[in-house]
């Protein structure tokens, strides 16, 4: 039987080099964040986080950082390019969201193509502006004399370690979201690893949006 | 001195998780992060000594990669104004308040080393008697804090030519009567924004800020800022520091 390719090879490639990359840096961020919590009394258990100290926290987060940023700006730059990002995550109408997320909720969300529904596409695009919104304040938290036009934008140092730790709580929310939406349509799974899916019987378009 | 006593059970906290942190690296730690890294991850990282080395090597390419930045540009850090001054500044070292060093300033000398043609020792009445500049800038801890205060003293620069320094040399190396000691690059010693500080919010530098004298560098993290500094020396072979040899990254700019 014809298979689809639902994944090209770049997109699998930066997927699971980027969740590795994010659990690294999540992880050890939780360590370094221990060091001196911005919020009192918010504190990450020790066994959940990555590093045998703050020195070694700190040399995991700085060099999963090189992991983390390469692979996301070839990401963004080739899926721009291959009008990947126009062709399967926009248009998103507030419309389209509200009636898949009405559909979501009576359990009958439908998911009869390969292209991706309203809800998913809110989320893949949230979770991608949520990234660059964690790399930019953590260059302003690395860097905070170097980069100042970049802390014009995301404020002082203090400011820019909230926005930090903000950028991560949406990042670790998508994950939760997003592993529960796996779990629920399960059949999305071994696509993502090989790139290829059955076709669904109807092969016109169906547009989401 | 400038700060009351009360003030140092807050001011005390960072140090303590610290320390405790480093206790922590003897006992537990490496297996247990590794392997809840594995699990995650599903790759397998077996050899310990494997995954720190390449740890290592990246963060000796972040030092690279810093130098080249901070090596071709003069960006100032910020400044800020009385106002934004922490008080009480915080206290922060690799021991206790309690175990400050005291140094007398009577029989006190900067010994100079290596790279300086001029290797003269100093008093601090010499130091003083030079030309002295004071800014009002953040001072960042690897631990994530921050506090904003006052230092001043002698243009460092102008102090390395006074004295004859090879300024094409790599390192500076600072030597601490409190056995501490630390390392910086010859660009950061020659930016304009680096001083040899001998006062503190106008004040002769208190001893736990570091009398008698405190390299105050407000490009780079609190631990490469050495206090209680004894010797000064200009060399090529790099010198580490006592962070930077448990695994903090040297070049820590900001
Ligand atoms: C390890 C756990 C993860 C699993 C099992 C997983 C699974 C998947 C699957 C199956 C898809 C395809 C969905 C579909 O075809 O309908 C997908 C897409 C996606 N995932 Fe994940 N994911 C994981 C972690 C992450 C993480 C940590 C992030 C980012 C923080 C992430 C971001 C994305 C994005 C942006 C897409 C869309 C990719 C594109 O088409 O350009 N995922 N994921």
């Amino acid at each position: 039987m014809k298979k689809d390719l639902v994944h090209p090879l770049y997109v699998r490639l930066f997927h699971w080099l980027n969740a590795a990359a994010i659990v690294m840096m999540v992880m050890s961020g939780w360590k370094i964040y221990n060091a001196s919590p911005i919020f009192e009394g918010i504190a990450f258990p020790e066994a959940l986080t990555l590093g045998d100290w703050l020195g070694g926290a700190l040399q995991w987060h700085f060099a999963a950082m090189w992991l983390f940023v390469v692979n996301l700006i070839v990401y963004l730059v080739t899926g721009i390019a291959t009008g990947h990002f126009r062709e399967k995550m926009f248009p998103v109408s507030p419309v389209a969201v509200i009636n898949d997320v009405g559909q979501a909720l009576r359990g009958k969300l439908a998911h009869d193509s390969h292209d991706y529904n309203a809800v998913q596409r809110v989320f893949y695009i949230g979770v991608i502006g949520a990234m660059l919104m964690t790399l930019i304040s953590g260059l302003v938290v690395w860097k905070s004399a170097q980069f100042q036009l970049l802390s014009w934008i995301v404020g002082s140092y203090d400011t820019a370690r909230i926005v930090h730790f903000a950028g991560m709580t949406l990042i670790c929310a998508f994950i939760v979201v997003h592993l529960a939406l796996v779990a629920i349509v399960p059949s999305t799974f071994i696509p993502m690893i090989t790139g290829w899916a059955k076709p669904f019987p109807k092969k016109e378009k169906n547009h989401v949006a | 001195m400038l700060l009351k006593r009360h003030s140092s059970e807050k001011l005390f906290l960072p140090r303590t998780k610290q320390v405790l942190n480093i206790e922590r690296r003897f006992f537990m730690g490496k297996a247990l992060s590794l392997g809840a890294l594995s699990m995650l991850t599903g790759c397998n990282v077996a050899d310990d000594s494997q995954a720190q080395g390449v740890l290592d090597a990246m963060s000796r390419w972040n030092d690279k990669v810093q130098l080249a930045i901070f090596g071709t540009t003069t960006q100032l850090a910020p400044t800020y104004t009385e106002a934004d001054i922490k008080d009480p500044f915080p206290f922060n070292a690799y021991y206790g308040e309690d175990e400050v060093r005291i140094v007398k300033e009577e029989g006190y000398k900067l010994e100079l080393a290596g790279l300086i043609d001029k290797k003269d020792s100093w008093t601090l009445q010499n130091l003083r008697a030079l030309p002295q500049q004071s800014q009002i800038t953040r001072h960042i801890c690897v631990e994530g804090w921050s506090a904003i205060g006052k230092w001043g003293g002698v243009n460092f620069a102008d102090f390395l030519h006074m004295i004859g320094a090879d300024t094409k040399a790599k390192y500076v190396a600072f030597k601490c009567a409190d056995d501490y000691h630390t390392s910086i690059d010859m660009a950061t010693a020659l930016h304009p924004q680096t001083t040899l500080a001998l006062t503190f919010r106008d004040q002769p530098l208190p001893p736990k800020y570091g009398f008698p004298m405190k390299l105050r560098i407000p490009t780079k993290l609190g631990f490469k800022n050495p206090k209680h500094i004894m010797s000064i020396e200009v060399t090529n072979d790099y010198p580490g520091g006592y962070w930077e040899d448990q695994g903090y990254n040297w070049f820590s700019g900001t």
